[in-house]
């Protein structure tokens, strides 16, 4: 072999595949290069990525020797086989614990796989563990895991974003090549954008949500996260279809997008019409954006001009609403589903320090349960909801968060008979320092004010990287957004805009990452 | 709008079955006053839409459409008791153990 393992994890996960099907590399080998350099960056929890929540080396191991023995006896493997996944610990796995960033599920081994994690082992992606994120997918910034926050490969200060914050640091660190997320307001999109990684929400029911543990089951939806937008489809081919197993599953089939990906990066948009959101940073609208973030993204609006797309702007006034609809409907959803965290058949049991324990009740039991097992968002959302949810004010919030629903889908429709894909910047920022808004809740909820609203409309949204904000050298993202089922226009636009910025920049964003220079773990954040 | 008082939030937070010390309450009390005075700008939104429209609008409830969805009536694997029970905090013959659920003079 040679090629080092510090090189081989900078691959990207199609040429991974390749150096396999070639016998150039082994998966033992791959997976083992994966290993080591998450041994040297993601520790230890106070100072390094601390994108690893779990770590199964040895079972990543097992799994690369069987697929190597697989591929040498000629077996016929799927094009990621032998290739390393990093799983959101949202996702439930089998025999490996699953904590979704929760006290409460803290030791949790689950007895069953999610869907998705089924399909990754049937394509013989080899799972190396599962990764950190904000407490049942709640935050913009990992800081809401009860298990210390994820730090972002460009700057160790900085957050890597949130929900699923450990998974994109998992990628820009180099620890994984493809990892999986889920997306209820932008814990996809958001990571994928601060740092400077590609991310994918699918259409609503276009991935199985069977063993991903739910937070607000109308917005929540999985999805593949990696480097380059055809990586980005590759994955997305393996997690996507129809599951008997979830009742809100799409009885589509999985949409061409590993095609759309290859077709776009041809780097030709001649006739694709795409529609700049007014209210989503441009000016009059653009209260909170970045100036840098806001000047790369005009720089890839000409991009997409050049490529031949045809760019106007489009007006879609409801989204103003949607982050207020959201932190109503949110809330709500999870109020209730999160209720299932009860102290009585599985996870954490505190029995009151004050009760008698023969004389303690179930509802003494879950009520000090629910105390020690959720931190102070969670807590935070559950009582939001359950105000939203009562009577009198269910009308007033709940009711009318969603008739804002309703408006905000009839404003994307409208959107979508003049234009064929909607752009905005992913986020109003770059990464914000660790601390700085863990404190302030509703500043945090107003980062995902691009994000939400294709969570409400249920249409599919990707972040892909357009360059480094001047005033901080750290990564901004471009949103696109297609209407529900045309996942494969995110990827056509998606792969055309990458290959110009690529020609541009002389090579890919995180060619750019420094070398990982671990926090300071004096005065750090508590 | 209303500011929400601790009281309420105590409320709240018995119905969600959370034990909340008194300093807990206060601060999410203001938090939670703040959350809600910046959300409920939606039902002045949606009255306006309302007005200008002179229609009702419909509530969303879920982002696509959905039919119901029922499987044949057969039987396939489970999981088993040991499975389910494998991660209960306490059990006893093949069943979840749990504390009192009934009062005294049930």
């Amino acid at each position: 072999m040679s090629t080092t393992g510090s090189e081989l994890v900078r691959l990207d996960a199609s040429a991974m595949a390749a150096a396999l099907r070639s016998g150039e590399v082994s998966s033992v080998e791959l997976t083992q290069a994966h290993l080591d350099r998450i041994a040297e960056v993601d520790g230890p929890v106070e100072s390094g990525v601390h994108a690893f929540l779990h770590v199964d080396g040895e079972g990543a191991l097992a799994r690369a020797r069987e697929l190597d023995a697989a591929r040498s006896r000629g077996e016929e493997l799927h094009e990621l086989a032998g290739v390393p996944v990093a799983v959101k610990d949202v996702m439930v796995t089998r025999g490996m614990p699953s904590t979704a960033g929760s006290r409460m599920l803290e030791g949790w081994v689950p007895p069953y796989d999610a869907t998705v994690v089924e399909q990754m082992r049937a394509a013989g992606l080899v799972t190396l563990g599962k990764t950190n994120m904000d407490e049942f997918a709640m935050g913009s910034s990992t800081e809401h895991s009860a298990f210390g926050p994820t730090r972002n490969p460009w700057a160790a200060d900085r957050i890597p974003g949130g929900s699923g914050g450990g998974s994109a640091a998992a990628l820009a660190a180099f620890e994984a090549p493809l990892a999986t997320g889920t997306d209820t307001g932008g814990s996809i999109r958001q990571p994928a954008a601060v740092t400077g990684t590609v991310g994918v929400k699918p259409t609503y029911g276009g991935v199985s949500r069977y063993g991903l543990i739910a937070l607000a089951s109308s917005l929540d939806q999985g999805g593949p996260c990696a480097r380059t937008v055809l990586d980005t489809a590759l994955l997305h081919e393996v997690m996507g279809g129809h599951d008997p197993r979830d009742s809100t599953s799409l009885t589509d089939p999985v949409p061409a997008v590993v095609a759309a990906a290859r077709e776009g990066a041809r780097g030709d948009l001649t006739g694709v019409r795409v529609g700049v959101v007014r209210e989503m940073g441009r000016a009059g609208h653009d209260e909170g954006y970045q100036a840098g973030v806001l000047q790369r993204f005009e720089e890839a609006l000409d991009h997409l001009r050049s490529a031949g797309a045809e760019v106007v702007e489009v007006g879609c006034p409801n989204v103003e609403h949607a982050l207020g609809a959201y932190y109503l409907i949110l809330p709500s959803e999870a109020s209730s589903n999160l209720a299932r965290y009860d102290g009585m058949r599985y996870g954490l049991r505190v029995l009151p320090a004050d009760v008698d324990p023969a004389e303690v009740t179930a509802e003494q039991v879950m009520a000090a349960t629910r105390a020690k097992g959720f931190g102070p968002e969670a807590k935070r959302r559950i009582v939001l909801g359950t105000y939203a949810l009562s009577s009198g004010y269910y009308d007033a919030y709940y009711g009318s968060a969603q008739k804002i629903r309703t408006l905000v889908q009839r404003d994307f429709a409208a959107a979508f008979e003049q234009v064929d894909v909607l752009v905005s910047p992913t986020a109003p920022t770059t990464a914000f320092r660790l601390g700085e808004k863990l404190d302030d809740p509703l500043a945090m909820y107003r980062g995902d004010v691009a994000t939400i609203p294709a969570n409400l409309a249920g249409i599919p949204g990707m972040s892909l990287p357009v360059g480094l904000a001047p005033e901080d050298g750290l990564p901004v993202g471009l949103q696109l957004l297609a209407p529900a089922r045309e996942d494969a226009r995110l990827y056509r636009v998606g792969a055309a805009l990458e290959a110009r910025l690529h020609a541009q920049w002389g090579g890919k964003l995180l060619d750019r990452v420094p070398a990982w220079t671990p926090a300071s773990t004096t005065g750090a954040p508590a | 709008m209303p500011a929400l008082p601790r009281e309420e939030v105590a409320h709240l937070a018995r119905l969600a079955r959370i034990d909340m010390p008194d300093a807990e309450l206060d601060h999410l009390a203001e938090q939670l006053t703040a959350i809600v005075d910046a959300v409920a700008s939606v039902t002045g939104a949606v009255a306006r839409a309302e007005a200008e429209s002179g229609r009702p609008v419909p509530a969303t409830s879920h982002p696509l459409p959905l039919r119901n969805v029922t499987r044949p009536d057969v039987v396939v694997r489970t999981l088993t008791a040991a499975d389910a029970l494998a991660a209960a905090p306490e059990s006893e013959d093949d069943k979840f153990r749990v504390p009192r659920i009934l009062g005294e003079d049930a």
